[in-house]
């Protein structure tokens, strides 16, 4: 249940944001989670409603979950590919000189308020 | 009632990191060195942690903080068998501690060290994303475990300085290949040091406090 942290650990930035912008209740969140970033859309969406009714500003809250693809670059061939397809591997070069550029995040980007 | 967006584009960690970063800084000019000790439940945290500590606590004054879901008895094992001092901290069912969580332990602890160890929660995902704080972080993979271990939890392997094969004493008993295991860990982090050891038997014991008194000694 590692999602459950993350969902605590977004709830109780959201709901300080909420209390210093006095508002009257958080209607939607909005996040961006990478394809890598471990966190199963799924199961982060069955504890947020688990744990927005015991919130002060969120038991309406919506989520919106936006999966951001996962992008690695290679340092020999210079070149980017998609991580989930073929991992550490450059399928360009055969390289595993590469790191990941995008695809680990876990972003709060937005709240809609009343 | 009109809505309003508020725009926060933030990493859920930052937060996080921030204050992990601000606890790595005080320290440093405290002159402390924090390892933070990761890995699967049963891997032999505990075990290794005493015998490192009894090896290292006459050189240096050590303090231990053991984080669970709940319970005291690692601190209880580690103070019976090394005399040292340890807090035990209970993250309420949490999977993982944060530097919020490490502070108050290191409070607790008092001042006076030169190398505290944390124990994490024993767990390959939670631990390995919220940084505690700690001056390095090392992992301890079992032989039971298998030597695919790094390949199925990429980032505690891709974070950890140094990672330890431990139970290296029952190898005879388990399909586990140590040429392969260290290759799957260098994979994912071509600068990890790797060193197998047993903490039941002593075996590789004295690579791994030589590994610290050299990180120490520099420091002074």
């Amino acid at each position: 249940m590692h999602e459950l942290g993350i969902v605590m650990n977004v709830i109780s930035q959201v709901e300080k944001v909420a209390e210093e912008n006095k508002v009257n209740a958080v209607k939607a969140l909005t996040m961006e989670v990478g394809e890598v970033s471990s966190v199963v859309p799924d199961l982060f969406k069955d504890c947020f409603e688990w744990a927005k009714k015991r919130t002060k500003y969120m038991t309406d809250c919506e989520l919106d979950l936006v999966v951001l693809e996962a992008i690695s670059y290679c340092r020999d061939c210079k070149s980017n590919y998609k991580t989930t397809t073929y991992a550490k591997e450059c399928p360009h070069c055969k390289s595993v000189n590469t790191y990941l550029i995008t695809g680990n995040e876990i972003n709060i980007h937005d709240i809609k308020v009343i | 009632m009109e809505v309003k967006t508020i725009l926060l584009k933030k990493s859920v960690f930052e937060d996080n990191d921030l204050s992990a970063a601000k606890l790595r800084k005080e320290l440093a000019d405290k002159g402390v060195f924090l390892v933070n000790v990761m890995s699967s439940p049963g891997a032999g945290k505990t075990s290794t942690l005493v015998a490192l500590i009894n090896e290292l606590s006459s050189s240096y004054r050590i303090g231990v903080m053991e984080a669970d879901i709940d319970s005291d008895v690692d601190a209880v094992t580690v103070a019976k068998k090394t005399g040292c001092p340890s807090v035990q901290l209970h993250t309420d069912g949490m999977c993982h501690l944060d530097a919020e969580m490490t502070r108050q332990g290191l409070n607790e602890l008092g001042d006076g060290f030169d190398l505290i160890f944390l124990e994490n929660v024993g767990n390959l995902v939670c631990p390995a994303e919220y940084d505690t704080g700690a001056s390095m972080d090392m992992t301890i993979l079992s032989v039971p475990e298998g030597d695919d271990k790094p390949l199925k939890y990429p980032l505690i392997y891709s974070k950890c300085d140094l990672v330890l094969i431990n139970k290296i004493d029952a190898l005879h008993y388990f399909d586990f290949d140590l040429e392969k295991c260290e290759k799957n860990i260098l994979y994912r982090n071509p600068s990890a040091t790797i060193i197998p050891i047993s903490a039941r038997r002593g075996d590789g014991i004295g690579a791994v406090v030589q590994y610290f008194k050299k990180i120490l000694d520099q420091g002074e």
